[in-house]
C-alpha cells in the first residue's frame, strides 16, 4: 500500500517537473521572440542600409583663388553614350537613338568620371544643342553617388587654349551651397601606348562655399 | 540547457519575422499625400516616360542587380563607388504623348534610408533637354517604399513571379519641406528657374525578371508665372 502510494506521488512529481521545464522552456521562447524583435529593431537602426563606397576628395587649395577638383573622362573608355542623329557607329552597340526632326541638333553623352588618382568616382552627362531658342547649349551634370550632384552650364565659345568655362547653376547635399566656375578642356593622348585612351575630357572645378544666413 | 537554447534561438527569429512583418504591413507607413504641385496655381510642365527598360534609349548599372542593362552590350557601372547609382536615358512625351526632350536620369541607393520610418531612399538627378525650349536640371529624394512593398515584394510572393494591378504614387520625398523636387533651369525659356518639381510612378504590371513591365513615369514641373514673365519672348 505504502509502495503504491510513493509510486503515484513520483509519478506525479515526475509530471510537475516536465511541466515546470515545459513552462521554462515557454518562457525562453517568449523571451526570444522579444529579444529577436528588439534585436530586429537595433539591427535596423544602427547597421546602415546603404553605405556608399568613398573615394577621398581630392581638392586643391590654390592661392588666393578658392578649391579645384579635377575629374575626367578617359575617351573612348569612359563613354557610355553618344546620342547623336546619324552617329554611323552607335555607342552602346544596339543603341536606337530617335531620328526625330527636333533632336536633330542635339548631342548626348554619358561618361563615367574619374579623380586625379584615376579612380571611377561618378558619372556625368554632357549635352549640347544648337536650337533657334536656346541657342547655343552645353551642359554638364556630375553625379557623385557618395557626395552629390552638379549642374554646369557652359560658355558655348571656347577660350584660348581650347578650355570652355562654365557656372555652377545648382547643386545637391555636398554641393548644395556652392557657387564658382567650373572649365572643359580636352586633353590629346601624348604617350601613344597602345592601351592609353585617345584623350580626354578634363573638368576643373573652382567652387567655393555661399555664407549661409542662420 | 541545449533544448532551452533552442527555444532562444526559434523565438528571437520568431521574433524578427514579427518584427520585420509589423514593418512590412504597417498601414501607417503608406505615404500616398497629395502633391502640393496638383493645386497650384502656376503652370505646369508635364513630362512622361516609359519606366520599362526596353523602352528606354539605355539603362545601365553594376550589371549584377535583378534588372539586366540595355542594349546589353552598354558600359556597366561596376566600379565601387559607383555599384548603387543606376543611369537612363530615354525620351520625355508631353501630355498628348508626343517626344518633347531627352531626359538623362542618375540615381543613387542614399545613405539617409531608414527601413524603421519606411524610408527606402534614392537620391536622383534629371538632366533635360526640350528642343526649342531649353534645359532643366532637376534634384530629388525618391522614397521607394511604397512601391517596393505593394509592387515589388507581392512579385517575388506571387507564383507567377509577377504583380498586376494598378498602382499609383508620387515617388519624390524631397529635398522640398512638402515632399518636392527642386528645380533649376539652364537655358532658354527655363534660364533661371528655380521651381519645384514632382515625379510619380504609374504601374499596371511588374515581372520579378525583366522588372518594371507597364511602369509609367511622370515629371510635373512648376513654372511660376512670374518666370515666365521674365524670360525673353521667342
Amino acid at each position: 500500500m505504502l509502495c503504491g502510494l510513493s509510486q503515484i506521488g513520483s509519478e506525479e512529481y515526475d509530471r510537475n517537473a516536465n511541466l515546470t521545464k515545459l513552462l521554462n522552456m515557454f518562457k525562453t521562447f517568449i523571451a526570444g521572440i522579444l529579444l529577436g524583435i528588439v534585436a530586429a529593431a537595433a539591427g535596423l537602426y544602427y547597421v546602415p542600409v546603404v553605405d556608399q563606397s568613398r573615394e577621398q576628395s581630392l581638392v586643391v587649395v590654390q592661392p588666393n583663388q578658392g578649391n579645384t577638383e579635377t575629374f575626367y573622362a578617359n575617351v573612348p573608355m569612359d563613354r557610355i553614350l553618344i546620342g547623336a542623329p546619324s552617329q554611323q557607329t552607335p555607342l552602346p552597340p544596339g543603341l536606337q537613338w530617335p531620328d526625330d526632326e527636333e533632336f536633330a541638333n542635339l548631342r548626348v553623352e554619358l561618361f563615367k568620371i574619374r579623380n586625379t588618382k584615376d579612380v571611377v568616382v561618378g558619372v556625368a552627362s554632357r549635352m549640347a544643342a544648337n536650337d533657334d531658342i536656346p541657342g547655343d547649349v552645353i551642359e554638364w551634370v556630375l553625379h557623385l553617388p557618395a557626395r552629390g550632384s552638379i549642374y554646369v552650364s557652359m560658355q558655348p565659345e571656347p577660350q584660348e587654349g581650347g578650355n570652355r568655362v562654365g557656372t555652377l547653376q545648382s547643386g545637391t547635399r555636398e554641393f548644395d551651397l556652392m557657387r564658382g566656375a567650373i572649365s572643359e578642356r580636352w586633353v590629346a593622348d601624348t604617350t601613344e601606348s597602345v592601351d592609353a585612351p585617345a584623350g580626354r575630357i578634363e573638368l576643373i572645378t573652382a567652387l567655393v562655399a555661399q555664407r549661409e544666413e542662420l | 540547457m541545449i533544448k532551452y537554447l533552442f527555444a532562444l534561438i526559434v523565438g528571437m527569429a520568431v521574433g524578427a519575422v514579427v518584427f520585420l512583418g509589423l514593418l512590412y504591413f504597417n498601414p501607417f507607413m503608406a505615404q500616398q499625400r497629395l502633391s502640393p504641385i496638383t493645386v497650384t496655381d502656376n503652370d505646369v510642365v508635364k513630362l512622361g516616360y516609359s519606366a520599362a527598360v526596353q523602352d528606354m534609349l539605355i539603362y545601365t548599372n553594376d550589371g549584377e542587380s535583378r534588372i539586366d542593362p540595355h542594349p546589353a552590350k552598354v558600359l556597366q557601372l561596376w566600379e565601387a563607388p559607383i555599384r548603387k547609382t543606376r543611369a537612363l536615358a530615354t525620351v520625355l512625351t508631353d501630355s498628348r504623348g508626343q517626344a518633347a526632350g531627352i531626359g538623362i536620369k542618375f540615381s543613387s541607393d542614399s545613405e539617409s534610408t531608414n527601413i524603421l520610418n519606411g524610408q527606402a531612399i534614392v537620391d536622383s538627378v534629371w538632366h533635360i533637354y526640350m528642343p526649342e525650349r531649353g534645359s532643366l536640371f532637376v534634384a530629388q529624394s525618391e522614397n521607394l517604399w511604397s512601391y517596393f512593398r505593394e509592387i515589388v515584394i507581392p512579385a517575388y510572393w506571387s507564383s507567377a513571379d509577377s504583380w498586376r494591378g494598378i498602382w499609383r504614387g508620387d515617388v519624390t520625398a524631397g529635398p522640398g519641406a512638402l515632399g518636392t523636387a527642386s528645380v533649376a533651369g539652364g537655358s532658354g525659356e527655363f534660364a533661371g528657374l528655380r521651381s519645384e518639381g514632382v515625379e510619380a510612378l504609374s504601374a499596371k504590371a511588374y515581372s520579378v525578371e525583366l522588372g518594371p513591365v507597364a511602369v509609367d513615369g511622370e515629371l510635373s514641373i512648376e513654372i511660376p508665372r512670374a518666370e515666365l514673365e521674365a524670360s525673353s519672348d521667342p
